[in-house]
């Protein structure tokens, strides 16, 4: 009676198909963990562009303000600077006449002055006739009677009232630029001339410093240094297309733009007009280092990104490992439970099955078994009386009263297998149950020399169930105690006892327990080790169909040689009034009675 | 009373054994008639009163129980015995609670049937008794 191949092969496939479900799990789990991780990340990127940008565009904004009020501010430094110097000059030549400044020692008082008044910023001073000739000359170069006629600042400056030159060279060979002031004597046009000390100048523009590569310089509009500077200066090209740009703007504002220098650098420049538009002042930084806090919080973002992404996608592997070792605990769960299941489905298929075959073979068994009585009902007459055969008759007719009675116990057990006795559902007392059930096979066991004990655990609460089927159950496993154990003898220990939300009954026998081969089908309809027509094989299915359909579990442990024991267990009705528990079974007979109608 | 002096109704949809159960009664001297549906039966009553009526549980049509109510609806003092194909205990309890006298589980025993007949037969004796005594001490109003 061991499982037949067909059996073990789909127990296999079974077991494979599950398998397999497993494996679908835990990679939808993956699926599912991936995107929570890429979402997450995505979530993080997000919202950290968008601060970012935000970020970015404030401190540039912040930046640009900064930058732009400070190039201001020199710019209107420097004008002042130069108005201030030219205004001085300009004083001079209008208060002093051709004749007094042409004077040496005088202008060389008047240097002397100034230079005290305007902290050394005038190297020297000249006075210059209209044809060029310096006539005067007070500084520490040798330059008297120098001749300027093709000199390019002369010819610009005979010819306007006052006029600052470019830096250049000029006779001395170092780098300065003049004030130029024109004025007349007798009719003839001459010049006062004040050379600028370049280094004070260039002092002017060097304070503008930020950060580590911010500096400024200028340049005029042909795009030639103002001042001495350490960086690159400007392309003339880019200088004039600053100035255009300028140009449609007002002047004396001032103007941002950036340009990729050399090396990849880029360079943020901010220029203003400077000398009513001749010079133009220009600020340039690094971009990286203009926006070096900005650059900063990108780092440290992108680091807290990075960071906070590893620390995703490790919670993500950690979860899932997890989680895929839970379902695997899980599935291996189930498999059990799905086992059990199909094992349930397969008996009520069965009992349907069953059901139905005893409703079929049970009348033709009715029939057979009344034609049988009426041949013996003929029998009785006189004409057979004689008959030779007439005691084998008799003895046919009682076999077929037999079998008719055997198939009727058959089918009664099938329909009884598909639940359709009394399945109503009373309040009932375990105890009792199990004591009135052992009173009915008391004269059995006591044939079979079994011994049977009770353990019964007292004030256990009252289960709402079906008495028939309860007392069927417990029949059922005292009965194949006892078959187990004939002739033999033995021992019946029969447990009960309140376990959690549940109840517990133990059937023990010490009897020659279950092989375990036929242990996993004892719970099968028409599985039986008992002799051919000693048993049906449906006891136990029957057992499980009952226990089941209350939500109840029935378990078998056995080990050959020692015993078995099966044990149910029976769910207590939940959240109900202690009343309705504790109702007795006084009561439950009670409305028994009431519901026969007696 | 006995047995024979009864006249019994079997309503049985499997005409094989209504009529092997009916030869078998009639051989036992018992007053037997046989129908196989329940709406014959109802018919049957209206023309002949018999004793006690024995009533399959599943037929087509009008099944044991529908059948049952009619009868004790009509005729209460008929006593009814279920007879079940099935070991339908539902029908059967259900059967007791509307009225019926007893059940049988098919395939019974000739004998086991008989006592039963007997008993239905006593039982409607002892009823019909009843009821005559007490309209013997309290006779109806519109017999005064």
């Amino acid at each position: 009676m061991s499982g037949s191949p067909e059996d073990r092969h789909t127990k296999k496939r079974m077991g494979l198909y599950h398998v397999e479900t497993a494996g679908d799990g835990r990679s939808t789990l993956k699926k599912r963990v991936f995107s929570v991780v890429v979402l997450s990340i995505a979530a993080m990127i997000a919202v950290s562009a968008l601060i970012l940008y935000h970020f970015y565009h404030s401190y540039r904004d912040k930046t640009y303000a900064h930058l732009n009020i400070l190039v201001e501010k020199h710019r209107r430094d420097i004008d002042s600077f130069l108005k201030e110097n030219l205004g001085a000059i300009r004083f001079i030549a209008k208060i002093f006449t051709f004749d007094e400044l042409r004077d040496a020692s005088f202008l060389e008082n008047c240097l002397m002055n100034l230079q005290s008044h305007f902290n050394n910023v005038f190297v020297d001073l000249g006075v210059i006739n209209a044809r060029g000739v310096q006539i005067a000359y007070a500084g520490p170069f040798r330059l008297g009677k120098a001749l300027y006629t093709e000199a390019p600042w002369f010819k610009k400056a005979i010819q306007s009232e006052y006029f600052i030159s470019d830096v250049f060279m000029g006779l001395r060979g170092l780098p300065h630029f003049i004030i130029a002031v024109r004025e007349n004597h007798n009719g003839h046009a001459w010049i006062l001339r004040a050379t600028i000390d370049f280094v004070a100048f260039n002092n002017l523009v060097e304070s503008i410093q930020v950060g580590e590569t911010g500096l400024a310089y200028i340049v005029n509009r042909g795009g030639s240094l103002q001042t001495k500077t350490r960086a690159d200066v400007m392309k003339e090209g880019e200088i004039l297309t600053i100035l255009g740009e300028m140009e449609k703007g007002r002047y004396g504002q001032t103007y941002i733009t950036t340009i990729s220098g050399r090396g990849g650098n880029k360079y943020l420049y901010v220029a203003a007009l400077l000398k009513d538009g001749q010079w133009l002042l220009i600020y340039r930084q690094k971009i990286s280092d203009a926006f070096r806090e900005y650059n900063h919080a990108l780092r440290v973002a992108i680091a807290i990104i990075l960071l906070g992404g590893v620390c995703v996608v490790a919670m993500g592997i950690l979860l899932t490992s997890r989680v895929t070792r839970q379902m695997e605990k899980g599935e291996r769960e189930r498999e059990a439970m799905s086992a059990q299941i199909v094992e349930s489905g397969k008996l009520a298929a069965v009992g349907e099955l069953a059901a139905g075959i005893a409703h079929e073979i049970n009348n033709p068994v009715a029939i057979m078994v009344e034609e049988a009585g009426w041949i013996e009902d003929l029998l009785e007459e006189e004409e057979f009386r004689e008959s030779k055969s007439l005691k084998e008759f008799h003895r046919a007719l009682e076999q077929i009263r037999t079998q008719g009675r055997r198939c009727k116990e058959i089918t009664h057990k099938l329909l009884s297998f598909a639940r359709k006795t009394d399945s109503r559902i009373h309040n009932v007392k375990l105890n009792q149950i199990i004591e009135e059930v052992v009173s009915v096979t008391a004269q059995r066991a006591k044939y079979a020399k079994v011994a049977i004990e009770k353990n019964l655990q007292e004030d256990l609460p009252c289960l709402r169930l079906s008495s028939t089927e309860m007392q069927q159950v417990i029949l059922n496993l005292i009965n194949n105690a006892i078959d187990a154990m004939e002739p033999d003898g033995g021992r019946i220990m029969i447990t009960t006892r309140s376990d959690q939300n549940a109840l517990v009954v133990e059937v023990e026998d010490n009897g020659p327990g279950i092989p375990e081969a036929n242990l996993a089908r004892i719970f099968e309809p028409f599985f039986t080790t008992k002799a051919v027509g000693k048993g049906t094989g449906l006891g136990l299915s029957i057992c499980y169909g009952i226990i089941k359909k209350i939500g109840g579990d029935i378990e078998v442990e056995s080990h050959v040689g020692k015993g078995t024991t099966f044990r149910i267990k029976i769910p207590l009705p939940v959240a109900r009034g202690s009343a309705t528990l504790s109702a007795t079974s006084d009561q439950t007979s009670d409305s028994d009675r009431m519901n026969r109608g007696v | 009373m006995r047995v024979g002096d009864c006249s019994v109704l079997f309503v049985d949809d499997e005409i094989d054994f209504l009529e092997t159960l009916l030869k078998r009664m009639r051989k036992r001297q018992v007053e037997v008639f046989g129908v196989e549906s329940g709406e014959k039966a109802l018919v049957f009553l209206e023309r002949t009163s018999v004793d006690v009526v024995v009533l399959d549980v599943k037929m087509p049509g009008m099944d044991g129980i529908q059948t049952l109510r009619e009868i004790k609806a009509r005729y209460p003092m008929i006593e009814v015995i279920m007879l079940t194909g099935h070991a339908s205990m539902e029908a059967a309890i259900e059967g007791m609670e509307l009225g019926a006298f007893d059940y049988l589980m098919k395939p019974m025993h000739i004998d086991e049937l008989l006592y039963k007949l007997e008993d239905a037969c006593k039982r409607k004796e002892i009823q019909e008794t009843k009821i005559a005594l007490m309209n013997e001490k309290a006779p109806a109003p519109d017999e005064r």
